[in-house]
């Protein structure tokens, strides 16, 4: 079984989108839940968010940046190509209904997420406040459909080279300190940035959630390689999350368990550019 | 019964035929399997020693009843072909079943043979005919004409491949839901190369869409579709789906890095081959590795290690070695290939560094007390003698229990307090109208012919079932 690529964009340095012919996945997807893919017979299990997805026509779109091998590898797809496996929708689905005004925050590659997120909030009659940032212009994403799909939209950049010059959280603490009632801020990024963030928004009175994107193999609850420790309790990533009360994560543990095969990333990486310059790939 | 009957008591009285195996120094360091498998030799100076008891004990212990003493009396003849068709006629895998099998508490324990010296090595006997059957190649087996009914697995370990493979050869259309990428369950994720290969999985679970079975893999019951969808869309559904969610101790440090349950552990090893530089799919190897519980799983995971490449690879367990749930063969294996066995030890805390990475296991000594529900004597903690057991790998294998996910969207389905699915025990019926199920989602974790034995009863009533539809 194969899962076709029927489309392929850089659509910011090293961040990808692909589109995918994933019939399955998309009639029962629903924005914050993720996908599984495997490139072929020898390759890893990656989680990815879903960024999109059309239950007519039944395709997916995944968005992702070249960190490690397989995203690497994965970049070097082209139109046409196949995946070997795309499973899913995996994971809890965001629980979206209409609560009032709701801020969504994301930074990187994790706007691709909160995409979804802002159209679902929206549809559920929401007035949602997005806040999108990147490190510098050139690696701001999904500008226009975030635009569409969001009440209000703001920009931040660590270099200034678009909007606000700083952090997304630094406009999250202005809305929030407006006075303005919110009733929830959902954060995705770095676990660096929702760390800083949930931090940030804890002392006001507004619910805080962030989706993680745990080291994980089946993402169906059977390895247990993603679990997290949220208000004391132990929790799986892929059955118990994505989304989680952002003022209960122990981010330090997540962070240090994400770190967990970082030499071997790096390996893997330095080896497979390798065989690429000697033409092997 | 290949001989006189004067001869037949002399060879009786001998010892079994020894299994041929890989020298315990050499095997330590490479994922190849264990045991060789007899040659032919071998299987009929085994198969001669069974008396073909006219009442055979032997073929009660078995779970699917194989026609014992049946398929040896045409190994005796050297008709290995009728032999293995014999076993296929009650037995979907017997490639499986001679490998992994607990022979020892099933089929063998009630041999004749056993009573005054060693019983008839009837699992290798299996193995022999089925490997023979995989080298001439497995012919197509008949199925009976389309009944148009159409028959929902979900998952594909043992249970249910044997479950699918039943209700195909009576000729209802079978459409397996796997949720990896790869069938076989625990046959694939679970049970290591070199105490079953995964080729050997991969022909049997070729046999099984011969039959006329759909293999889909990728669908994920419960997020794709849900149980109460299968239902409308199937004219019954047989729930196979085993006990895949690890469990855990709930004692400090359990999330440290390097800290894996055995299921992510031998997941990485088995499915993903992460032994292999080849494939992409990594797995922290470890120096001194520790291995919690006493099962199958338990061996497997340290045995793997050690082949990892780990120099110390010790199980803990807190009951005694007489109460390890394990197959004997597995535990003799484990301590010829250097692991460590420290019974009745119990660990009470994961120790990490400031990169939360595990540097240890503070354990406790145990003494047995009481026998407790199951027969065997409970554990209890001895006061004041902790001790530190070194470790930058821990494995936690203390069991599994059913995935919940395929509850999700399963009305009137009834569960007990484990988690497991509440069903028939003979015929696999549960609460729900269509909804058969069997294996380790009834019973919680139990062994490969056990799952297989509930697989066989339930197709057997969803054709009754479908018939009266």
């Amino acid at each position: 079984m194969a899962y076709r690529i029927l489309e392929k964009e850089e659509i910011a340095p090293s961040v990808h989108r692909m589109v995918i012919d994933a019939p399955d996945v998309a009639k029962a997807a629903k924005a914050g839940q993720f996908i599984i893919l495997r490139i072929d017979e020898r390759g890893e299990r990656v989680p990815l968010t879903i960024a999109d997805f059309e239950r007519e026509t039944g395709i997916v779109t995944v968005i992702f940046q070249e960190m490690g091998k397989t995203t690497k590898q994965l970049a070097k797809l082209s139109t046409g190509d196949s995946l070997e496996d795309f499973v899913g929708p995996l994971g809890t689905p965001a629980d979206i209904r209409k609560l009032g005004t709701v801020i969504l925050v994301g930074g990187g590659v994790g706007v691709a997420p909160i995409y979804p997120q802002a159209k679902a909030y929206t549809n559920a009659g929401n007035r949602v406040i997005s806040i999108i940032g990147a490190r510098n212009e050139d690696l701001l994403i999904l500008e226009d459909e975030m635009e569409k799909a969001s009440s209000e939209l703001y920009i931040a950049t660590d270099d200034g080279s678009k909007g606000h010059h700083g952090f997304v959280t630094d406009i999250m603490k202005r809305i929030l300190d407006s006075g303005e009632k919110v009733a929830r801020v959902v954060i995705i990024g770095p676990p660096i940035m929702m760390k800083v963030g949930a931090g940030v928004a804890s002392p006001y009175d507004v619910e805080i959630l962030v989706s993680l994107n745990s080291i994980m193999v089946d993402g169906t609850g059977m390895c247990g390689g993603c679990r997290v420790t949220v208000g004391g309790e132990t929790k799986f990533t892929c059955v118990d999350g994505p989304e989680f009360d952002a003022r209960k994560v122990d981010f330090v543990q997540l962070m240090n368990r994400l770190a967990m095969y970082r030499g071997e990333e790096t390996e893997a990486v330095e080896k497979y550019e390798e065989k690429c310059r000697c033409g092997l790939h | 019964m290949c001989g006189l009957q004067e001869e037949k008591t002399e060879k009786a009285k001998k010892e079994r035929t020894p299994m041929p195996e890989q020298p315990a120094d050499e095997r330590r360091k490479n994922f190849n399997e264990v045991t060789l498998g007899y040659t032919k030799e071998d299987a009929l100076a085994e198969a001669s020693r069974c008396l073909a008891c006219k009442d055979p004990k032997c073929v009660e212990g078995c779970p699917v009843n194989v026609d014992i003493p049946g398929f040896i009396k045409l190994v005796c003849e050297e008709d290995f072909e009728g032999a293995i068709e014999k076993i296929k006629t009650t037995n979907t895998l017997p490639a499986i079943c001679g490998r992994v099998c607990p022979q020892e508490t099933q089929c063998e324990a009630l041999c004749v043979l056993g009573k005054k010296g060693q019983p008839v090595a009837i699992g290798r006997l299996e193995r022999f005919c089925a490997d023979y059957e995989r080298e001439k190649g497995v012919k197509a087996p008949e199925a009976m004409p389309p009944t148009g009914k159409k028959v929902a697995v979900v998952g594909s370990g043992p249970a249910s491949l044997t479950a699918a493979a039943d209700l195909a050869k009576l000729g209802h259309k079978v459409t397996i839901f796997e949720s990896l990428h790869k069938a076989g369950g625990v046959l694939s994720y679970g049970i290591p190369e070199f105490r079953l290969p995964k080729e050997i999985v991969r022909q049997e679970v070729e046999y099984i869409e011969k039959l006329g079975v759909e293999v889909k893999p990728n669908y994920v019951i419960g997020r794709i579709k849900t149980l109460d969808e299968l239902c409308d869309d199937f004219d019954a559904v047989f729930l196979g789906t085993g006990a895949g969610l690890p469990n855990f101790m709930g004692i400090p440090g359990e999330n440290f890095s390097g800290v894996y349950s055995a299921n992510e552990f031998l997941t990485r090893v088995n499915l993903m081959k992460a032994y292999d530089p080849e494939y992409d799919t990594r797995v922290r190897c470890g120096k001194q590795v520790v291995v919690v519980g006493g099962g199958n799983v338990a061996m497997d995971a340290a045995r793997s290690a050690l082949r990892l490449g780990a120099e110390e690879v010790s199980i803990v367990y807190r009951r005694g070695e007489d109460e390890m749930p394990a197959r004997r063969e597995e535990v003799e294996h484990a301590k010829e290939e250097g692991i460590i066995f420290r019974f009745l030890t119990n660990p009470v805390r994961i120790l990490g560094d400031e990169k939360f990475n595990v540097t240890g296991v503070e354990c406790i000594k145990m003494e047995l007390g009481e026998p407790d529900k199951s027969g065997r004597r409970s554990p209890v903690p001895v006061e004041g003698s902790e001790f530190l057991v070194p470790a930058d790998v821990v494995v936690i294998a203390i069991g599994t229990s059913p995935n919940p996910i395929i509850f999700k969207g399963s009305e009137g389905l009834e569960q007990n307090r484990r988690g497991t699915v509440v069903a028939d025990e003979e015929t696999g019926a549960t609460s729900k109208c269509g909804v058969f199920a069997g294996g380790d989602v009834v019973t919680g974790a139990a062994t490969v012919i056990s799952a297989m034995g509930a697989g066989k009863k339930a197709a057997k009533a969803i054709d009754e079932f479908l018939k009266e539809k």
